[in-house]
C-alpha cells in the first residue's frame, strides 16, 4: 500500500524529464529574446541620440538632401539629410524586386508544374546555388562585368541605381524563386485535378487556379526578396558608386543607407555626432526590416486558403 | 536513458573544463605582453610587419593589428580597449576626440597625390584648376587643356584620413563636391584605371602605371619634394597611446621610430621616413625646419 502510495505522490522520472526539456527551451527562448531586445536597445538608443543629444530636427533628417555630417549647414547645424540614401535604397529594392518578380514566378511554374523533374534534378541545385553565393562575390562581378558594361551603354560612370539594380536582382531571385516553389507545391493537388476535369488546359489551369491560389505566398516571397535587398550592404556599395546625392536618373551614382553606414562607421568616433547619425541609419533600416516582417505576417494571415 | 543522461553529464563537464582551463590560462598569453593596435588601414601594413619583427625579436610579446578606420582606432584608445590607436590625422584634427588625453607618436609619413585617368591627356594642373575640379566648378577636362571628356570626381568616404588630408592641402580646406566614394585605396585606384574621365587621389605607394599621377604647380609628386614640404599634400601616419607608456609598448613604439625600421622597412612598404623629414608640420599646421 504505501509503495503505491509513495510512487502516485512522488514525481515520476518521465515528470522529470518533462520539466528538464521544457526548462532548456525556454532558456533558449528566454536568451533568444534577450539578445533581440538588447540588439534594438543599443541600436535604438544610438540611433535616438541624433534627435535628443545632438538636436537635430527628425523631420530635417528624414528630409533633407545633403548628407555631410563633418560640416555645418548655412544654418549652422550639421548637414545630415538622409532622404538620397533612404531614396536610393527604396528605389534599389523596389526596382530590383520588380524585375526578379517574373523571372521568379517563370521559373518556379516551369519547376513545379511544367516540368517537374527536370526542376527537381537540374534547376533546383542551380538556385540553392545561388543562394550560396557570397554578397562579395555577386558585388566583384557587378564591379567588373556590370559597371563597365552600362558603362558602355548609357555613358556616365556605370555606378548607379541601375548596377545595384541589376546585382540584387541576381540576388534575390534565388530567394524569391525557391519560397514561390515552395508555395506552388503547397497548393492542393485537387486544384490542379478539378481544373483540368472541367477542360481547362495546363495554361488556363496555372494562371486561372494555381496562381490564384499562391497569390499570398507569391507576394510572400517577394517581400521576402525585398527585405534582402533592402538589407544587402556590400555588394550594393561596390557598384553603387556611394555619392550621397539625390539619384537623378538611374545611371547616376547613387547611395543605399547600407553603403552609407558601412563605409562611414569606421571613420568616427563612438558617441560623436557624427557616429550618432549613422546608427539613426541602422535604426531606419531595423524599422523598415520589421516593417517588412509584420507586412508578411499580414498576407499570411490575409490570405489563409480557406 | 541511463546513457543519454551520462552523455549529457559528459558533455556540460567537458565543455566547462575547456571554459575552465581557458579562463585560468589567459593571465598567461594577456599578462602585458600582448600589444592591441586598432584603427587606419593605411597605417596597418606597416604596423603589421613591424610588430612581427619585433615580436621575433622579444619572445612572447605580440603584436595584435586590427583596421577598423582612424576613427575607430583614435576612440578605442581614447577608452582604453586597446593599447595602440593608428590614425592617419592629429587627434585634434577629429571631433569627438580629447587630445589632450592621448600621447601622440609619429612613425612614418605619408604623401599623397593625385590621380587621373590615363585618358584624360593631363600630366600636371595648377592648384587652382585642382580646387575648381573637386569644387565642381569646372566640370571637362577641355577646360585645363585636356581632352573633351566630362570629369568624373571620386572621392574616399567622408571622414577617412586620405580625404581629410587632401582636403586641407591640396584644397586649402575646400570640401569637395559630392560625388562617389569609394572606401579603400585598392578601389580608388582599379576605378580611376578603368573609368573614362576620372579623378582621385591616393598615397604614394598606391599610385602605379595604371592611373597617371598629377604635378601640382610644377611640382612632381616625389619622396624627395615631400622631404623639402615642396609637396604640401602629405601627412605624419600616427600612433596614439592614453597617456605615457612605458615597458614594452614605449619599446616597441620606440623600435618603431628607429633608425634601423625607418630605413628598411618604412621605405619598403611605400612610407616615407620621418628621420628623412627636413620639416615638421604640428597639428595646426605651422611648418618648422628641423
Amino acid at each position: 500500500m504505501d509503495q503505491i502510495r509513495e510512487s502516485l505522490l512522488k514525481t515520476s522520472v518521465a515528470t522529470k524529464k518533462e520539466r528538464f526539456g521544457k526548462t532548456i527551451t525556454m532558456a533558449a527562448l528566454i536568451l533568444i529574446g534577450l539578445v533581440v531586445i538588447s540588439i534594438f536597445y543599443f541600436v535604438a538608443s544610438k540611433g535616438l541620440a541624433t534627435f535628443f543629444t545632438d538636436k537635430i530636427n527628425f523631420w530635417d533628417f528624414m528630409t533633407g538632401k545633403t548628407w555631410n555630417p563633418s560640416t555645418n549647414g548655412s544654418n549652422g547645424k550639421p548637414q545630415v539629410g538622409a532622404l538620397p540614401m533612404i531614396t536610393g535604397s527604396f528605389m534599389i529594392t523596389v526596382l530590383s524586386a520588380i524585375v526578379a518578380t517574373p523571372f521568379a514566378i517563370g521559373t518556379a511554374i516551369f519547376m513545379t508544374e511544367i516540368s517537374p523533374k527536370y526542376g527537381a534534378k537540374i534547376l533546383q541545385p542551380v538556385i540553392e546555388l545561388l543562394v550560396g553565393i557570397p554578397s562579395v562575390v555577386y558585388g566583384f562581378i557587378g564591379l567588373t562585368v556590370v559597371v563597365p558594361f552600362i558603362r558602355s551603354i548609357f555613358g556616365g560612370s556605370g555606378f548607379g541605381v541601375l548596377s545595384g539594380t541589376v546585382v540584387l536582382f541576381v540576388m534575390i531571385l534565388p530567394t524569391v524563386t525557391s519560397m514561390t516553389v515552395d508555395t506552388l507545391r503547397s497548393v492542393p493537388q485537387y486544384y490542379r485535378e478539378s481544373a483540368l476535369a472541367i477542360g481547362a488546359t495546363q495554361w488556363q489551369a496555372i494562371y486561372k487556379v494555381i496562381l490564384r491560389a499562391a497569390t499570398p505566398g507569391i507576394l510572400t516571397a517577394i517581400v521576402f526578396g525585398m527585405a534582402r535587398a533592402f538589407g544587402e550592404a556590400l555588394a550594393v556599395q561596390m557598384v553603387v558608386g556611394n555619392a550621397a546625392i539625390m539619384p537623378q536618373n538611374l545611371t547616376s551614382p547613387a547611395s543605399t543607407l547600407t553603403s552609407i553606414l558601412t563605409m562611414g562607421i569606421g571613420n568616427t568616433v563612438m558617441g560623436s555626432m557624427q557616429n550618432d547619425v549613422l546608427w539613426t541609419l541602422a535604426l531606419i533600416l531595423l524599422v523598415m526590416s520589421l516593417i517588412f516582417n509584420i507586412i508578411i505576417r499580414l498576407i499570411g494571415k490575409k490570405g489563409e486558403l480557406k | 536513458m541511463k546513457r543519454s543522461w551520462l552523455a549529457m553529464v559528459g558533455t556540460v563537464l567537458i565543455i566547462g573544463g575547456y571554459l575552465g582551463y581557458t579562463y585560468t590560462t589567459r593571465q598567461k598569453t594577456n599578462s602585458g605582453t600582448q600589444i592591441t593596435a586598432v584603427g587606419s588601414t593605411a597605417l596597418q601594413p606597416l604596423v603589421e610587419a613591424v610588430g612581427e619583427e619585433f615580436a621575433s625579436k622579444n619572445l612572447g610579446v605580440y603584436v595584435n593589428v586590427q583596421g577598423g578606420g582612424t576613427g575607430t582606432g583614435l576612440s578605442q584608445v581614447q577608452e582604453g580597449a586597446v593599447t595602440l590607436g593608428n590614425s592617419d590625422l592629429f587627434a585634434e584634427e577629429k571631433q569627438g576626440i580629447d587630445a589632450k588625453k592621448l600621447t601622440d607618436h609619429k612613425v612614418a609619413v605619408v604623401g599623397i597625390t593625385p590621380i587621373v585617368n590615363k585618358g584624360v591627356g593631363i600630366k600636371k594642373l595648377t592648384q587652382t584648376q585642382l580646387i575648381k575640379i573637386f569644387t565642381g566648378k569646372i566640370t571637362n577636362w577641355q577646360q585645363v587643356g585636356g581632352k573633351n571628356l566630362k570629369i568624373t570626381l571620386l572621392n574616399r568616404a567622408s571622414g577617412s584620413g586620405t580625404r581629410a588630408v587632401f582636403e586641407k592641402w591640396a584644397l586649402n580646406g575646400a570640401e569637395s563636391a559630392p560625388a562617389p566614394e569609394q572606401d579603400s585605396s585598392g578601389m580608388v585606384r582599379s576605378i580611376v584605371a578603368t573609368t573614362p574621365g576620372a579623378i582621385s587621389y591616393l598615397a604614394f605607394s598606391y599610385a602605379d602605371k595604371t592611373v597617371q599621377t598629377v604635378k601640382i604647380d610644377g611640382v612632381a609628386p616625389t619622396i624627395a619634394n615631400v622631404t623639402t614640404n615642396k609637396w604640401k599634400i602629405w601627412a605624419y601616419e600616427h600612433i596614439y597611446t592614453k597617456g605615457k607608456v612605458n615597458g614594452t609598448v614605449k619599446k616597441f613604439i620606440t623600435y618603431l621610430q628607429s633608425r634601423h625600421v625607418q630605413n628598411t622597412v618604412v621605405p619598403q612598404l611605400g612610407y616615407i621616413s620621418i628621420h628623412d623629414m627636413q620639416v615638421e608640420r604640428s597639428a595646426n599646421g605651422t611648418i618648422t625646419k628641423r
